[in-house]
């Protein structure tokens, strides 16, 4: 039998604030444990929290990037559980009246556009973090200072088919936090987390088999890894005639496999009631629109842009907007060489991402500017040099960060195009090889690429390719009429 | 009629991290079956056209600035720890996850 997966998801987007959610301690990461915790965050009686204005902000910037309609009054809930890392003994989330609903976010798969939807968009705080020790050792450690970093937690609709339509879904949630600056969203460092519920069913059936619940997948590899090994496992148990059982599993990237969670029965009874130390939030008609015009252009926008103003392919819109500073890279490449879009996608996709790439680096990091790139392209254009020579040039503006036209300058790189010059090189290359002249004669056209490779020789890679050829071909012809 | 038994109260205990005497167990069924059954001598009014209250206080937006400001120290932060170590952890009896 044919299974479709029927996939939701979960997921967690640390804010970038400079302060906490509902107190004024750092949440800055990797200091000393416990030296930014004080009495709120601490969970001591009798203190009030308050919410950060920033917090309430950022979360209806990504709220209005995935489309949310954000609720005019939104209520602050109490979340009761106890674990060691959460003092208070419960988390201030939102429950009933969430900041925002009815959103969604679009993603480009190998089938096509897919329409994910959002159900709901709401604030939180986080938990401390557990350290557990050594083997053998009877104790765990906790340290707070994470305690009440603001999150937002992004619930999608159960749209999602494909493991693979998952970790899209996700890396579009990162590319737009990212571009509208909440938040890094870097999995690596826990600022993007994710829970999946996964269930299985027939293809073509429209209920919905029993979920279970995943969780402890740290990447985006992990993620997909996850949920194709519980979709086998599901299949596998439903074919030998078992049943799935509601339960919740970790993933282990050791073993490659999910394995159950040994779960208190109680574990999701959390006793909502709404917080009764926070006022409800009232986001009027006034501050949406101020929030709204603060949205930059967003990826998907930016790609359909793109596509329409300098000609590019969807698969190249679709890499340059994937981040923000490469879109912004690469415009600016074209502001100062409007003529020539599309060898300017190539060359920053290519050469300059390829280059970085090898050394693990970012964009951010590239030693070269955008306007050097398009200076490069502006001297393919013109034909001072030709795209080989280019490529060398770029390799040393990328060492020395001096600009191409000073390199072809300095190094007289000149591409040589003077027809009757050429003539004369390209007559003494036919005259010294008249065995290949002879097999060009008798048919054999593909040994043209012997003659360029012996002009490009003599003439240290200096020849514009085009001329050769050109003249290439005349000469060749001039021999088979003289025959 | 009773609307929550023994075995619910317990239950709430048991979340609540609470332990009590059967008289107390008693006691607090007897109680929380008062309290619900006053509740719905209140859901027979007609609320149809008020709107529900998520706060004693008609206040909204009470929100402070982005702003740092020092937290407690280390030794502070920890001072009525039961255990903690040298790092500057609070210890706790080990953590079985899940
Ligand atoms: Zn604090």
């Amino acid at each position: 039998m044919e299974y479709e997966a029927v996939i939701g998801l979960e997921v967690h987007v640390q804010l970038k604030t400079n302060s906490k959610v509902f107190c004024s301690c750092s949440t800055e990461f990797g200091a000393p444990p416990n030296t930014h915790t004080c009495p709120v965050c601490q969970g001591m009686p009798g203190v009030l929290p308050v919410l950060n204005r920033r917090v309430a902000e950022y979360a209806i910037k990504a709220a209005l990037a995935l489309n949310c309609q954000i609720n005019p009054l939104s209520v602050f809930a109490r979340k009761n559980y106890f674990y060691p890392d959460l003092p208070k003994g419960y988390q201030i989330s939102q429950y009933e009246l969430p900041l925002a609903e009815h959103g969604y976010l679009e993603i480009e798969t190998p089938q096509g556009k897919r329409r994910i939807g959002i159900t709901r968009v709401h604030m939180e705080e986080d938990a401390g973090k557990n350290v557990h020790g050594e083997f053998g050792d009877p104790h765990s450690y906790v340290d707070l200072n994470r305690t009440g970093v603001p999150l937002i937690e992004i619930v999608s609709e159960p749209d999602i088919r494909t493991p693979e339509e998952a970790r899209l879904y996700l890396q579009k949630l990162r590319t737009i936090m990212r571009y509208i600056e909440v938040s890094d969203a870097d999995m690596e460092k826990g600022e993007l987390r994710c829970d999946a519920n996964i269930s299985i069913r027939p293809k073509g059936e429209t209920r919905l088999g029993v979920k279970t619940e995943l969780k402890n997948m740290n990447s985006f590899r992990h993620v997909q890894k996850a949920l194709e090994y519980e979709i086998k496992r599901q299949q596998k148990v439903l074919e030998e005639g078992g049943i799935i059982v509601q339960e919740t599993l970790l993933w282990n990237p050791q073993l490659g496999a999910t394995e159950t969670m040994r779960s208190k029965e109680e574990a999701h009874d959390y006793r909502y009631f709404p917080e009764p130390d926070l006022v409800p939030l009232e986001v009027s008609q006034e501050w949406l629109e101020e929030v709204a015009a603060s949205l930059p252009e967003l990826p998907d926008e930016k790609k359909a842009r793109f596509i329409e103003e300098y000609g590019l392919s969807a698969y190249d819109a679709e890499v340059l907007t994937s981040a923000r500073e490469m879109a912004d890279f690469y415009e600016a490449a074209v502001k100062a060489h409007p003529d020539n879009p599309k060898a300017l996608a190539n060359w920053v996709m290519v050469e300059l991402l390829g280059r970085l790439h090898a050394e693990n680096k970012s964009l951010l990091e590239a030693p070269v500017t955008p306007q050097q790139i398009a200076q490069l392209v502006a001297l393919v254009d013109k034909g001072t040099i030709s795209g080989k020579m280019a490529k060398e040039v770029l390799a040393k503006t990328y060492q020395t960060g001096k600009d191409p036209q000073q390199i072809v300058e300095e190094e007289g790189l000149v591409q040589l195009s003077d027809e009757s010059e050429l003539e004369a090189i390209v007559e003494k290359v036919l005259e010294d090889n008249p065995k290949e002249v002879e097999k060009y004669l008798a048919g054999k056209t593909k040994i043209v690429g012997f003659f360029v490779g012996q002009i490009m020789k003599a003439t240290k890679g200096k020849a514009n390719p085009q001329v050769v050829n050109k003249i290439l071909i005349k000469k060749l012809q001039e021999k088979g009429e003289q025959q | 009629m009773e609307k929550i038994g023994k075995a619910e109260v317990l239950h709430v205990a048991q979340l609540a991290r609470l332990e009590f005497t059967e008289e107390e167990v008693e006691a607090f069924t007897h109680q929380l079956n008062k309290i619900l059954q006053y509740v719905d001598q209140l859901k027979e009014l007609d609320t149809q056209d008020v709107k529900p209250t998520f706060h004693a206080l008609a206040q909204t937006n009470v929100m402070r600035e982005d702003e740092v400001r020092s937290s407690l120290t280390q030794e502070e932060a920890l001072a009525n720890a039961p255990d903690r170590d040298d790092r500057g952890f609070f210890r706790v009896p080990k953590i079985i996850q899940g």
